[in-house]
């Protein structure tokens, strides 16, 4: 709450109503017809690459190369859905899928590995890397002649633009009365309940909340660090890279750089995570909260509602859920528990 | 063919002309470092010095050297003030430094703040009233060889070298650069000697965001004279990085800096001489070698966390002493 008091003196300052706008924002983000299906559309994306951040953060390996794995994702998906153009939907879209996976899987295992055996600072290799992959994206539509580019028509080869997929290459939606809601979002509730499994009841995962604990004492345990290291990298990029995949099969169907660059989805991923608190089954809702605002945003964005206010607000609600988490570490001190890295819970105000 | 044009001298003189913004980011993110507290928000407070000294060199009329002053001036301050939020939040609440980093870099960076007050401002698209242009020092400009490279630089070219020497000096020769030394090494120490630990980190993670802002005003300013969302394209990340080639040792960050430099500088000077390559790959040159340096910088020392401070990114809690 604190976070929205706190843009509503910028919106004042902006010589907006602050009422009026959070009223309209609410109402474009969730009450209007159609609004719920067009936040879930924007929550997609978040759901998926906030799992990814949560799933690394939750240990302490600050993943924030989401946004590269997703482009990534998205070459991974179109590519496979161009080379499977005439194969039936179900072929095709579990290729996609696998497509948007493996690749997202493979561009986060380069820091993974960079981080297990050299040590290399991980939140600086992944970022420079989504840097590379956003060039990647240009390189494959607008400079040169790739698999991926649309090349069959005049006016393609003289503005750039990606190979659209076939009719089948689209995913599959369920309407749910209230909402439709695309399969992308359905993949990332089952990465939810998944990761949670992961965590509660495999080796694996009781291996990943040791390190996340404590270093140290994952080594004397006689924990291989490196190879969870790798794969929890590996896993946290194959999120990502679905997310990549969700926008080519649920929206774009085309591999679209400046869409993907603009949109900045892996960053925003970051923020969810920090506001779930790493927790999986919270990303979801915190993905729906973010996805609604920053639909609203979009739906509001004209002359009167100027591009950059979404970023202003999210940092926001971090800081103020930051901020927050002070004054709940000093409430709950007996009740809490207390397992959790050291200040990795922020939460407080942006649960309201 | 003149000496001065050859491709060494070229390069050389716009390694030093694109890796000057990296000096004044690197030096500020490393004293901040060398206080204890890490601060990912450095391509945030970046884009916020650029639009800012941007926008003052549109509105401040006046003689070209005292809108520049006043406009780098401003972007420093106001980066200097966007870094107060990561300041207050873990120096005084003791929130997670990375996090809040990042938060600072998304609430103020290309798709936030600086993009908002660039758009409202309607910045975008205008040519600069003043820039910085390269002064021709001593007139000594025309000599073959350093001319270019050391006598035709712009004025904050030279005013990076001196804060180079003056953090040397201020860290290794002065008793608040002892303190701060101690703070970011053992703040436990630095308590019972009688230093104020969150006074001294709060003091250097402004002057990192002051420095930052400056390194921001130098994109706008110097390299390519205009506002575009998104400017600095990640220079505050590689500055974060050069904190870590340079072994948190100010007069190193000179060298790194000026290797990116050269790095970015590539592209446009072997294009210009007709080096065909797909412009994304000397794009890419930049990044590509961070990641490369960061790996041979992490592999040989890692042991010894060779200069890092041992008290980086933890928040210094008096009773849990």
């Amino acid at each position: 709450m604190a976070a929205f008091a706190a843009a509503s003196v910028v919106l004042l300052v902006a010589g907006k109503d602050p009422i009026a706008t959070y009223e309209r924002i609410f109402d474009r983000a969730f009450f209007a017809p159609g609004a719920l299906t067009s936040t879930l559309v924007t929550a997609t994306p978040l759901l998926l690459t906030g799992l990814a951040a949560a799933a690394a953060f939750r240990m302490r390996l600050w993943n924030i190369g989401g946004e590269g794995q997703l482009y990534l994702g998205a070459v991974g998906a179109s590519g496979a859905g161009i080379a499977l153009h005439d194969q039936t939907g179900p072929i095709l879209i579990t290729g996609m899928i696998l497509g948007g996976l493996l690749a997202g899987a493979a561009w986060a295992i380069v820091p993974g590995l960079l981080k297990a055996y050299f040590n290399t600072n991980e939140i600086i290799s992944t970022l420079m890397l989504n840097y590379v992959a956003g060039l990647l994206l240009l390189y494959l539509i607008f400079d040169s002649q790739s698999y991926w580019r649309d090349l069959s028509t005049f006016s393609a080869r003289q503005f750039p633009q990606g190979k659209v997929l076939a009719d089948a290459a689209s995913w599959p939606t369920f309407n749910l009365e209230i909402a439709i809601v695309p399969l992308g979002f359905g993949l990332g509730i089952a990465a939810a309940i998944g990761l949670w499994a992961l965590y509660r009841s495999t080796v694996f995962g009781f291996q990943v909340r040791v390190l996340g604990d404590s270093a140290s004492a994952a080594r004397y345990a006689g924990i291989k660090t490196r190879r969870v290291v790798v794969v929890m990298m590996a896993l946290s990029g194959a999120l990502a890279g679905i997310g990549g995949a969700s926008q080519v099969g649920d929206f774009r169907h085309v591999l679209d750089p400046r869409g993907l660059q603009q949109a900045g989805l892996g960053y925003s991923g970051i923020v969810v995570a920090a506001l779930a608190r790493y927790n999986p089954f919270a990303v979801p809702v915190v993905a729906v909260l973010i996805g609604g605002l920053a639909n609203a945003g979009y739906s509001l964005q004209g002359p009167d509602f100027p591009a950059g206010l979404v970023g202003v607000l999210q940092g926001m609600i971090l800081f103020f859920a930051l901020g927050g988490e002070l004054l709940l570490r000093y409430r709950f001190t007996l009740g809490s528990r207390g397992s959790l890295p050291v200040g990795a819970q922020p939460a407080g105000a942006a649960r309201q | 063919m003149n000496v001065n044009e050859s491709i060494v001298v070229v390069l050389a003189a716009s390694a030093i002309f694109y890796g000057t913004p990296l000096v004044f980011a690197s030096v500020g993110e490393l004293l901040a470092e060398r206080s204890g507290v890490l601060n990912l928000g450095v391509e945030g407070m970046m884009l916020i010095g650029a639009v800012t000294a941007f926008w003052s060199v549109q509105h401040i009329t006046g003689p070209d050297w005292m809108v520049l002053l006043l406009a780098t001036t401003i972007g420093g301050l106001a980066a200097l003030a966007t870094s107060l939020i990561h300041a207050i939040l873990v120096v005084g609440l003791r929130a997670n430094q990375i996090v809040s980093g990042l938060a600072l870099t998304i609430f103020a960076g290309a798709t936030g703040l600086s993009s908002y007050v660039g758009n409202v401002a309607r910045l975008g698209g205008q040519p600069a009233h003043h820039e910085f242009l390269a002064l021709n020092v001593l007139g000594l400009s025309g000599l073959p060889v350093v001319g270019p490279i050391l006598f035709h630089q712009n004025a904050l070219v030279y005013a990076s070298w001196v804060l180079v020497i003056l953090a040397l000096a201020y860290l290794y020769r002065t008793r608040p650069g002892l303190h701060v030394r101690a703070v970011g090494e053992s703040p436990e120490t630095a308590d019972v000697m009688g230093v104020n630990v969150a006074r001294y980190r709060y003091a250097h993670t402004l002057a990192g965001g002051l420095l930052a802002g400056v390194g921001g005003a130098y994109f706008s300013l110097a390299i390519t004279p205009n506002w575009i969302d998104g400017m600095t394209s990640g220079a505050g990340w590689i500055a974060i990085a050069l904190v870590i080639f340079a072994f948190w040792r100010p007069e190193l960050t000179l060298v790194g800096a000026y290797l990116f430099g050269l790095f970015s500088s590539l592209g446009f000077v072997l294009q210009a001489r007709q080096v065909h390559l797909p412009p994304e790959v000397f794009a890419s040159l930049p990044y590509v070698m961070t990641v490369v340096v960061l790996v041979v910088v992490s592999t040989g020392w890692a042991k010894q966390r060779l200069g890092a401070p041992a008290a980086l990114g933890t928040p210094y809690v008096r009773e849990e002493r």
